[in-house]
């Protein structure tokens, strides 16, 4: 059988389990064994999202967690693509930030939000800063690793085609490093990602995907959390494979500076 | 060496204790070190952090058990089978890049807001990343072994055993390593929301509404020491033994 | 009787730009204890060929026997090396790599043990048996991989060009040897190559492969005894020899 031919089975399954899965959740919902709280038919959960879209409050709750994402990636760029970048050229820097990165970078970023809610309250501020923690380390880690894995042929090769100073951290370094750079930026789109979602979730402000799933716990609609999750799948798939596979196939595999894996 | 890693923290310790003293912010929130020093001895000597963190651990034990047992074996037959796969993978895919704690409602809905919920959920979103890297390292098997094996007369289930399965290992062992750190973030946030007496995350949210931020921070300690000691402890060595001995990572 | 008969073997190959003839009509046999070298530049099918010999291609036309039967898949009666270092096993160190197929066969620990350590004796490996794959150079790694292809005592051996990623002075080092091991082991070889000077130096017979499609251009005998010197006029001569079937081939495509 030929490429195409597989790719074609594969999507027809693909559509079939899909199908499936639908048709086994909505064959539990509707035998009566779970209270329809707790598990809305699929119906109920298309109308229920159909009415947060076209009133408008889908729409903010995205937008608002969409601004904490972006406000506290932005910051996370700010900081931890020049400092993981001082880190590889400079070894006092390197010295100095290692011990603190390595000692904070395990602590997962939820467990500062009850701190953070007592120092700055409930509301941007605290998940703001909650997804600045969870995006610096992998945006830090990794240009610090490009930087420093710059094959030293280039730099040599540079070097005697007359470049140094910032011309060479600009024309070679910078770019040398950049698969990492990029493959950092990836991870802390994912890491913010998931940290926006769960800050909003424990530090409830009412806006928010996060907030909203969880207000919905409170009095068990179930619908509006599934519906809200169906959303913030969409806006994750969009992100993953959308914008990140759009930024990647135009830099780092046009270069062929990584291997796409085998299939 | 001792000295230069001290350094950093000499540095950051001076200036928080510094601000801690100045005033500018209330003591409560803003603690000095000894306090913080003092609440995590007090804590730990009446057994209360001690029992705290076991809880914890033993949630993410049980949890990422299921998961990676399940993952593992869930990822690998993803990689033999073209059926499998074809049934498995959207389903994955859709699931995977919804942040765990997402899950985290609906979970506690369903199966209770109490420990059943908790460990459900942590061993789910720590699948994810376990079922993709086992799927990814079997298929990147590479096929000179396959046919190497074949050759000298390995039948499907020593194939397996003796190739595939040591083949695959370096990915299945970043699958593991990447599904504990999802289960370890996920798990202290799920331990704020469900109603779970002990756990460190219960531990650090409920000291909230006594503004007791000594004690978040050296639960936030313990969280740090225990994160770090998954990482060093468990999952080098295990490589070193492995895949590190055999040069297909380095180290 | 011959040892291998190879009878009119035929094999194309789906691609997307449509059919492409892989091997067409390829016949020739061995005598037992043969070595024969396959020549041809990339693409003339020659590794395709050997593919179907070990029994991962079927050829749509056309049958190959050895010992007088027609053979169906792979086979414990043939060994193989490859071209790529990464045939070795890495979780496994050279001793373990080389007694692989022995335990496939279920013999005891300690025998295939040792077995295994005779034939890294073989390839003069024996005071690496305990290292890892990636502790050993390139030759090395293909040592340990012939040392493996014997260990079941298969009595045919394929190469697929196992030296060709080698550099030249390992490259010769590593052909005296295979010379040697050959002597003492008497397997029928079937050894692929695009390097003229290794086919003569290792052949009892050349067969010289031309693309498109991949057929059988000539066979070429070497008459010449062993071991042989690469610099003798008569060595020479085969080269020219074989480089003339090759190059007509090039200069009408």
């Amino acid at each position: 059988m030929n490429a195409s031919g597989q790719r074609a089975r594969s999507t027809r399954r693909a559509v079939v389990t899909l199908a499936a899965a639908a048709a086994l959740y909505e064959l539990m919902a509707r035998s009566g064994l779970f209270p329809a709280a707790l598990m809305p038919t699929l119906p109920t959960v298309a109308t229920t999202l159909t009415a947060m879209l076209l009133d408008g409050t889908m729409l903010r709750h995205a937008i608002y967690t969409l601004y904490r994402l972006l406000f506290g990636l932005g910051l996370a760029i700010a900081v931890g693509l020049p400092l993981g970048i001082l880190m590889g050229r400079f070894r006092a820097v390197e010295h100095f930030f290692l011990p603190l990165v390595s000692v904070l970078m395990p602590i997962p970023s939820l467990a500062w939000v009850p701190v953070f809610i007592l120092w700055f309250g409930i509301g941007n501020t605290t998940t703001i800063l909650i997804v600045f923690y969870s995006a610096t380390f992998p945006m830090l880690l990794n240009a610090w690793t490009g930087v420093r894995s710059v094959n030293p042929l280039w730099l040599r090769a540079a070097g005697a085609m007359g470049a140094q100073g910032h011309v060479l951290f600009w024309k070679v370094i910078i770019p040398g490093a950049s698969p990492f750079i990029i493959i950092g930026f990836r991870q802390a789109v994912l890491r913010a990602w998931i940290a926006v979602v769960g800050a909003e979730i424990i530090a409830a402000s009412a806006w928010g995907l996060g907030w909203v799933i969880y207000d919905a716990k409170e009095f068990l609609n179930a619908d509006v959390m599934l519906a809200s999750l169906a959303v913030i799948g969409c806006i994750g798939f969009f992100f993953e494979r959308l914008v990140l596979g759009a930024i990647e196939r135009a830099t780092i595999l046009r270069w062929g500076m990584v291997q796409t894996a085998k299939s | 060496m001792v000295a230069r890693t001290a350094f950093p923290f000499v540095v950051v310790g001076g200036v928080w204790e510094l601000v801690a003293r100045s005033g500018i912010f209330p003591r409560r929130l803003f603690p000095p070190l000894e306090e913080i020093a003092d609440t995590f001895w007090r804590l730990t000597a009446a057994g209360i952090l001690p029992h705290h963190a076991l809880e914890t651990v033993v949630r993410l034990i049980v949890g990422f058990g299921m998961g990676a047992v399940v993952g593992v074996a869930l990822g690998i037959i993803m990689g033999r089978s073209r059926r499998a796969e074809d049934i498995f993978l959207p389903l994955v895919s859709i699931g995977a890049p919804i942040p765990g704690l997402a899950y985290a409602p609906l979970f506690l809905l369903w199966f209770g807001l109490g420990e059943v919920g908790a460990v459900i959920l942590v061993g789910f979103v720590s699948a994810f990343p376990i079922i993709l890297n086992s799927w990814t390292g079997v298929k990147a098997v590479k096929e000179i072994w396959i046919r190497a094996a074949q050759v000298m007369g390995a039948n499907d289930r020593r194939l397996f055993r003796q190739v595939i399965l040591p083949g695959a290992l370096p990915y299945i062992l970043t699958g593991l390593r990447l599904g504990l750190a999802q289960a370890w973030r996920i798990l202290v946030g799920v331990e704020m929301l469900a109603a779970v007496p002990w756990g460190l995350g219960w531990m650090i949210f409920g000291a909230r509404e006594f503004l007791n931020t000594d004690v978040m921070l050296a639960g936030i300690v313990v969280i740090g020491a225990i994160g770090l000691a998954l990482e060093k402890l468990v999952f080098q060595r295990l490589e070193q033994f492995t895949v590190v001995r055999w040069g297909m990572i380095t180290s | 009787m011959y040892h291998i008969e190879v009878r009119n073997v035929t094999l194309a190959y789906d691609t997307p730009g449509g059919r492409v003839p892989g091997v067409q009509d390829v016949s020739f046999s061995l005598e037992a204890s043969e070595f024969l070298c396959i020549v041809g530049r990339s693409g003339c099918g020659k590794t395709t060929l050997l593919n179907i010999l070990a029994g991962f291609l079927t050829p749509a036309e056309g049958e190959i026997r050895v010992g007088g039967k027609a053979i169906a898949g792979h086979g414990l009666d043939r060994g193989i090396v490859f071209q790529d270092f990464a045939q070795l096993f890495p979780w496994r160190t050279a001793l373990e790599n080389v007694a692989f197929g022995l335990e496939m066969k279920g013999v005891p620990q300690a025998e295939r043990e040792a077995i295994a350590m005779k034939q890294l004796e073989l390839v003069k490996l024996e005071k690496f048996a305990r290292s890892y794959p990636h502790h050993l150079s390139g030759g090395m790694q293909q040592r340990v991989a012939i040392a493996r292809a014997l260990a079941y005592s298969p009595a045919v051996l394929l190469m697929d060009e196992p030296f060709a990623a080698l550099d030249a002075l390992t490259r010769e080092e590593m052909q005296r040897l295979l010379a040697d091991v050959w002597r003492e082991t008497r397997k029928t070889v079937i050894y692929v190559t695009h390097n003229v000077a290794e086919a003569v130096f290792l052949a009892d017979r050349v067969v010289v492969m031309t693309p498109h499609p991949g057929t059988v251009k000539a066979e070429l005998p070497i008459r010449l005894s062993r071991p042989r010197d690469p610099l003798s006029v008569e060595f020479l001569e085969y080269q020219k020899e074989l480089l003339r079937h090759l190059t007509e081939q090039a200069a009408k495509a």
